[in-house]
């Protein structure tokens, strides 16, 4: 069996720097993460407002910050799968890939979150193929083509305008009568003569051949359905939490983001979460920093506690 | 070159050399971006655990790279990173922006075989 003081779940901001300041400290770390190293941070190309440094890409931050927690002595064990695992238990247990068990006294977990999907016919069978939810990684697919971008946040707005750069015209697709986006957005992707709009309206089919040829689109106010010849599709429609696997576990909000209070502990003694999976306003690089801070500072003081009432114990036993 | 621990493919002489001299190949095509990273990472990974794959990145905007850009099985493809699967030097896979890794053991295992992993590893 392998036993750590502290278990995070998690590897992006806020996991990495619950695990660097955990490490620092002397607290046997192990950090389980699902997908890749870097969580959302290395889905942003350039980081412009991490304080101290002027400009960096989300990957090389990324790296930076796990190669940090390596020094100081984390395990980080990525693209892994949590099979099971009893947060209620002492010591608290999760089984990996089916076969590895790892038991500590705290958990921390910065599980994150991921882009919405829309969810509906042909999305997955037109990835890469007409669908992405990365313009800056497949923008220039789509030079002097016809795309649609679906979503009405900062995000899709401030898209579609840098998307305009390459695409003959850009129609953005959003299901209310108004942006949700800061009003320098709306404005920008207003004044410019390549972007249409399609308002309280979805996509409710993609369809093709080898790739992407048109969407089936369904105003929501008429119902009206009409079919449109496109090239390309882009989706940024926010992001989910992924706490499926606390589902009936930890308390979750209506939104399933984990909530937390000011020690960004849980309702579940010794275990404290962080970063974009909690109940929480601002999804930033820098929020999620200072809650995985906060989250390893407080599950060190827990550390603390728990080894001096073990020890009472066997005192007491002894 | 991208910044990987992968075996990096510079030119088209070395992407032939390396479908020459290996029975399972997988090359993935991209930029240090988004959607590539993490494919990257998983193939670092997955390393030792098909050590009768041979595993490859390469530059998606070198010109060589035309060797992987122009293939038929990617033609219709819009979204990075281009992966290719070779098989005896034949293509037998190629994918489209990001893939999972139980996506990426998936095709391993269906075109490079589970039974010759195991028995490579021992």
């Amino acid at each position: 069996m392998n036993h750590y003081d502290a278990i995070i779940v998690g590897a992006g901001a806020a996991g990495l720097t619950a695990g660097i300041y955990l490490s620092r400290a002397k607290v046997k770390t192990l950090i389980l993460n699902e997908g890749a190293v870097g969580g959302q941070m290395v889905l942003t190309h350039e980081i412009a407002n991490y304080p101290g440094i002027e400009s960096i890409s989300g990957y090389e931050l990324a790296r930076n910050m796990k190669l940090q927690a390596q020094k100081f002595g984390a395990v980080i064990k990525s693209n892994i799968k949590i099979t099971s695992f009893d947060l209620y238990s002492n010591p608290k247990r999760f089984i990996v890939n089916g076969k590895e068990e790892y038991t500590s006294d705290v958990v921390i977990i910065t599980t994150g979150g991921r882009s919405r999907t829309l969810g509906v016919p042909g999305e997955n069978e037109f990835k890469g193929k007409g669908i992405s939810y990365c313009a800056t990684c497949d923008g220039d697919f789509f030079q002097d083509k016809e795309i649609i971008v679906v979503g009405g946040g900062n995000s899709a707005l401030e898209e579609a305008s840098s998307l305009t750069k390459y695409a003959s015209k850009v129609t953005i697709v959003h299901q209310f009568d108004h942006f949700q986006a800061f009003e320098h957005y709306v404005n920008e992707a207003k004044a410019n003569p390549k972007i249409d709009f399609i308002m309280e309206s979805k996509i409710i089919e993609f369809i093709g051949g080898e790739k992407l040829e048109k969407v089936k689109i369904q105003n929501q106010k008429t119902s009206e359905i009409f079919e449109k010849d496109i090239d390309g599709v882009f989706i940024f429609i926010g992001y989910v939490p992924n706490t499926e696997m606390f589902e009936g576990i930890i308390e979750l909000n209506q939104y399933k983001e984990i909530v937390v209070d000011k020690n960004m502990a849980t309702n579940i003694p010794g275990v404290y979460a962080a970063g974009d999976s909690i109940a929480k306003r601002y999804r930033q690089v820098t929020t999620a920093v200072g809650e995985g801070t906060v989250a390893a500072l407080s599950a060190a003081e827990y550390l603390n506690k728990f080894e001096k009432a073990e020890l009472a114990a066997e005192e007491v036993t002894s | 070159m991208l910044r990987t621990n992968l075996t990096h493919i510079l030119s088209e002489q070395e992407h032939a050399k390396l479908l020459q001299e290996n029975e399972n190949v997988m090359v993935c095509c991209g930029r240090m971006g988004p959607m590539c990273i993490p494919v990257y990472e998983v193939m670092e990974e997955l390393e030792n655990e098909y050590p009768h794959v041979k595993f490859a990145d390469m530059e998606f905007d070198i010109p060589d790279a035309r060797v992987i850009r122009d293939l038929p099985e990617c033609r219709n493809f819009a979204g990075l990173p281009f992966v290719v699967y070779y098989k005896n030097g034949k293509v037998v896979k190629a994918t489209s922006s990001i893939q999972s890794r139980e996506q990426i053991t998936s095709i391993l295992d269906q075109y490079f075989g589970q039974e010759v992993k195991e028995a490579a590893s021992k």
